[in-house]
């Protein structure tokens, strides 16, 4: 049987998420060439929206992204408080800056995207309004860490935040549906085959993998960084910076 | 292939200020968050090797017998 606590541990986990990185990067780029080559390349021009649909190909794995990372981030955040281990606030942590990025992204695409279909860069609809708030809720996650200086009190108080935000995800997902706004449907759904052609829903999906695997690239980093800061008393960090002397 | 031309698909039919502006920023934020954690990541490890040795050479004046006076 696997020891899964074994790679809680900060010791262990510092290596074995240091190896696995690279693998990441080439995946991420693998990935993006290919989403964005169908994307950009192949894919014919949307019958409604011409050229400017292309935007699909950036804005929905942003989107989705950002949203997901809150997933995960939250995940950790309730682990953390539930059993107290080391990795989860540090993982909680490491991932919210690229959330951060991506509901940024998310919001940035669909202003350029709004303004030609739309004629407006931005409304307060129900879609738009709770991505902003999604972004501010990053951003107040961040914040409030940054502002607490025990990092144990500083993953507390971010994993409260982070649970009570959550239920602004399933609003942002389902506000398509619940309200009536200026923002379009679910271009792809569980639960009905998907409406968009074949090859665009390729496209996008690529596009997404790339994000996916660029997001567990940088959050890897990022979690490597707090390890060594958070742990620079202990002996695996003195043994391992002093090897490189 | 979708285009004709380089000049076709830089136009993006007259839609280019905002695929290109989108694009451009994703491309942007997604090459500067990876570079700018490669610069902090440098500097903290050069950091924390310096605590450690100030560490180091702080226990090592700590444990050492205090020097004898020599006459000569």
């Amino acid at each position: 049987m696997i020891n899964w606590f074994r790679y809680a541990s900060p010791q262990t986990f510092y290596p074995l998420a240091g190896r696995m990185i690279p693998y990441f990067w080439m995946l991420a780029t693998i990935f993006a060439i290919a989403g964005l080559t169908i994307g950009f390349l192949i894919a014919p021009t949307d019958a409604q929206q011409g050229e400017g649909y292309r935007i699909i190909f950036l804005h929905v794995p942003a989107s989705w992204m950002s949203m997901f990372i809150y997933l995960v981030m939250a995940f950790w955040a309730a682990m953390g408080l539930a059993f107290n281990t080391r990795l989860s606030g540090m993982m909680a942590s490491a991932l919210a800056p690229t959330g951060a990025l991506f509901a940024f992204l998310s919001l940035w695409t669909g202003a350029l995207w709004g303004k030609p279909m739309w004629g407006t860069w931005w409304v307060w609809d129900a879609r738009l309004t709770s991505e902003l708030i999604l972004l501010f809720l990053y951003i107040g996650f961040i914040a409030l860490q940054a502002a607490i200086d025990d990092p144990r009190r500083a993953d507390k108080a971010g994993a409260i935040l982070a649970l009570v935000g959550v239920v602004n995800i399933p609003i942002i997902y389902f506000s398509v549906k619940w309200w009536n706004t200026l923002h379009q449907g679910a271009s792809v759904s569980l639960t009905r085959a998907p409406s968009m052609a074949a090859l665009m829903l390729w496209g996008m999906l690529l596009c997404a993998l790339a994000c996916w695997m660029y997001s567990i690239a940088v959050a890897l980093t990022r979690v490597r960084m707090i390890m060594l800061e958070r742990e620079r008393h202990t002996d695996w960090v003195r043994a391992l910076l002093g090897e490189k002397e | 292939m979708h285009w004709n031309s380089l000049t076709d698909f830089l136009a993006m039919g007259s839609h280019a200020l905002y695929v290109w502006g989108s694009v451009a920023m994703m491309v942007l934020l997604m090459l500067a968050e990876p570079l700018l954690l490669r610069h902090s990541r440098k500097k903290l490890i050069t950091r924390l090797k310096r605590q450690h040795r100030a560490e180091r050479s702080e226990a090592r004046r700590d444990h050492s017998p205090t020097p004898r006076r020599s006459n000569a």
